[in-house]
């Protein structure tokens, strides 16, 4: 009997990253996490006309079964303590996605005393969405992004290693 | 009724407690004595001519020239559709001015605003605490003297701008 009648007539190869990484890349849950008029943005991508659902992307609303936070509008001081207590909460792997001006360096409000000059100085950011706001051609673009980086993350590289491993 | 015949009115119960009338349309007013604001306060609700049921705001004004931090009160009454603005200067170094909570509810987040941004002790509050600024927040960010601090529970408060030259 020769190899190729042992095999189903359905088999996919693939090696052991590619496969994670693919599950993972479609089902990327986000929290939902409005901190101000970025958020309705959001609200619009998760709608039916963007629909981030098509991605394998669902809301949620704690950070517990959340894979990616995105920080969505004007971050304050008093919030950047909560975030990095919620972004803490998460379990790994887990991803941010810094959306809107305020989120990346505080935009229009970083003079103000009340206001985190960017989410980057609490949390480690994946992919940064620049707009105010941006559109959700431009979130989507974003997760979209998000998706190949998750594609290319090498989870069996031995964590002794720095090539490859997130910091 | 016209803010000149209130004005009359409060001048005839309270003396030199209350000063002279300015301000125009819905700020049109007068200053009155820190002590007295709460007692001149509830009078203006009570009174039957006058009805101020409605506390539509209040605010804080520093002005450090004059070493003054004033508190506003913008009253309108519902039932007789008419305004006044009564204003009280506290002393910036030590703000104290009763509070009118026991008057209009509506004074409570009010005053805890005021209290948070510029430090005015409002003395009888029920509960005056911060109620924008997180808890351990160093001193009163509308005070034009305030300084930014540095850092914030290790958080820089500053962003180096990216268009160097």
């Amino acid at each position: 009997m020769s190899l190729i009648n042992t095999v189903p007539d359905m088999a996919l190869t693939a090696r052991v990253d590619d496969l994670l990484n693919w599950t993972r890349k479609s089902s990327v849950w986000y929290m939902m996490f409005g901190l101000a008029c970025c958020a309705i943005e959001m609200m619009q991508t998760g709608g039916p006309r963007a629909d981030l659902e098509r991605f394998g992307m669902a809301p949620r609303a704690t950070p517990r079964v959340s894979d990616v936070i995105i920080v969505s509008g004007t971050l304050t001081l008093k919030m950047a303590l909560r975030t990095k207590l919620l972004y803490d909460q998460m379990p790994d792997p887990k991803y941010v996605v810094s959306m809107g001006s305020c989120a990346n360096c505080g935009g229009l409000f970083q003079l103000a005393y009340s206001v985190c000059d960017g989410v980057d100085k609490v949390i480690p950011v994946d992919v940064y969405v620049p707009g105010c706001p941006p559109r959700p051609e431009a979130l989507t673009e974003g997760l979209v992004k998000l998706q190949q980086k998750i594609q290319q993350e090498k989870w069996l590289v031995r964590k002794t290693d720095p090539v490859g491993v997130r910091a | 009724m016209e803010a000149a015949s209130i004005h009359a009115r409060l001048r005839e119960r309270f003396g030199d407690a209350v000063g002279d009338l300015t301000g125009s349309g819905r700020t049109v007013g007068a200053t009155v004595e820190p002590a007295r604001i709460a007692e001149v306060a509830a009078w203006l609700r009570r009174e039957p001519a006058l009805l101020f049921d409605c506390l539509s705001t209040l605010a804080g004004v520093d002005y450090p020239k004059r070493s003054v931090i004033q508190v506003v009160y913008v009253l309108y009454s519902y039932r007789l559709r008419h305004w006044l603005t009564l204003r009280v200067d506290a002393p910036r170094d030590d703000p104290r001015v009763p509070t009118v909570t026991g008057v209009w509810s509506a004074a409570d987040w009010q005053e805890r605003e005021a209290f948070d941004l510029l430090g005015v002790q409002f003395e009888g509050h029920p509960d005056l605490r911060r109620i924008l600024m997180p808890e351990d927040w160093p001193g009163h960010p509308l005070r034009k003297d305030f300084v930014e601090p540095q850092e914030y529970h290790g958080i820089s408060t500053s962003r180096e701008s990216l268009l160097k030259a």
